[in-house]
């Protein structure tokens, strides 16, 4: 495999995983407008997959449908971040705001690429993902506006910080780093990321979950 | 028989509403790029608006159905890049969403669009034309719509977001 392609089904990945975490809310978010904001981002995480998976798709001859759905949990490269079920807001919130702060300092990297079709998908995948990043430092700045929820956030950030980390190779690492201590106002740990491939428990249940249908109809259903 | 123009297939296509706003068709909305009639296909540069929205696949065969009724064959090429934004929506198009009850996005910014803008009251409610307007919501019932509420005709109305 194409170091191009590992780039795209490592993205992809991320994309459809978290979209799914994110999808996890629907119908049970704290209030209702929470409930449409974290459908709509994961609709707009699944559709970013659905573009990677197909240029990953045209290399490998394959589709995005059996990217996406075909391979063994083990076989995802996402990072363990999006992995995590924590449906809990703090938490919630925490990785949604390390991730699309993480997945800005990716895109910025992709946009320049010599490769037109991957700086015009991130370009395009940019314009979405202003809108999660707005989304995510409103509720970092509603959380650091009070004692309690101050110390929510730091407690849920101190947890997935390693995790954070993951989602960025180690150059861009330093980035992340500087952004999230500059935001919170204090130091994060040294300590070590956890890398991609490592995956968590989680992500058998979740893989069992998403494939059922597709496993149960295996040529395909018509509804 | 003779060879589609170019000319007929915008205007076929011009027919084709937007599956989740029908008010406004396909060329309203920006999203054929271009048309071009090469040894009898058409060929559509076709520009999708959010990468997720479900109504992409509609339009497509939508699409194939407008060219076959013209006698000829659609080759849709689908462009991942940066060059849909709502500013290509047509004057006509903006209007037909704003008499709709849609509020048309503002024009993309030079810098970044931030959080504070839309916070601002730079928006008109699509009923009164009041700007006294507040953000209510990043994101609606679809991808590319944010809830705003009128604080002048206590109406709360859907947003288009600049992309």
């Amino acid at each position: 495999m194409s170091k191009r392609t590992d780039l795209l089904l490592s993205i992809a990945d991320d994309e459809l995983i978290l979209g799914w975490r994110n999808s996890e809310w629907t119908g049970i978010a704290p209030f209702l407008e929470e409930d449409v904001a974290f459908s709509s981002i994961a609709q707009n995480e699944i559709g970013h997959a659905r573009a990677l998976y197909e240029l990953a798709a045209a290399e490998l001859g394959t589709t995005a449908d059996e990217l996406a759905f075909d391979r063994k949990p083990e076989e995802y490269r996402c990072a363990p971040l999006v992995e995590l079920r924590r449906l809990e807001w703090a938490r919630t919130i925490a990785r949604h705001w390390l991730y699309e702060t993480a997945d800005e300092i990716r895109l910025a990297e992709l946009k320049a690429s010599d490769d037109p079709e991957i700086a015009g998908i991130a370009a395009k995948m940019d314009r979405e993902e202003t809108y999660h990043r707005m989304h995510a430092e409103m509720w970092v700045d509603r959380l650091l506006s009070t004692g309690d929820g101050r110390s929510r956030l730091n407690e849920a950030v101190d947890e997935l910080w390693p995790y954070a980390l993951g989602v960025l190779d180690d150059e861009l690492r330093p980035e992340l780093r500087r952004r999230a201590e500059e935001r919170l106002g204090r130091e994060l740990p040294e300590i070590e990321a956890v890398p991609r491939g490592a995956h968590e428990v989680e992500l058998a249940e979740l893989w069992e979950e998403m494939t059922m249908v597709r496993r149960s109809a295996p040529k395909g259903a018509q509804w | 028989m003779s060879a589609v123009s170019e000319q007929q297939v915008w205007d076929a296509l011009s027919e084709i509403p937007d599956p989740e706003i029908p008010v406004i068709s396909l060329v309203d909305l920006g999203v054929i790029k271009d048309v071009a009639v090469e040894n009898g296909t058409v060929c559509i540069d076709f520009t999708p608006t959010f990468m997720g929205c479900p109504a992409l696949e509609t339009m497509q065969r939508e699409m194939h159905a407008k060219v076959q009724g013209l006698g000829a064959k659609a080759e849709i090429r689908v462009v991942l890049d940066d060059s849909w934004s709502t500013d290509r929506i047509s004057p006509e198009g903006r209007e037909k969403l704003r008499l709709a009850g849609f509020a048309p996005p503002a024009p993309r910014t030079a810098g970044k669009l931030e959080l504070v803008q839309l916070q601002g009251s730079a928006y008109r409610c699509p009923y009164c034309g009041s700007t006294d307007t507040r953000l209510d919501n990043l994101f609606g019932p679809t991808q590319c719509r944010s809830i705003r509420y009128c604080n002048a005709c206590r109406q709360p109305f859907e947003q288009f977001k600049t992309i």
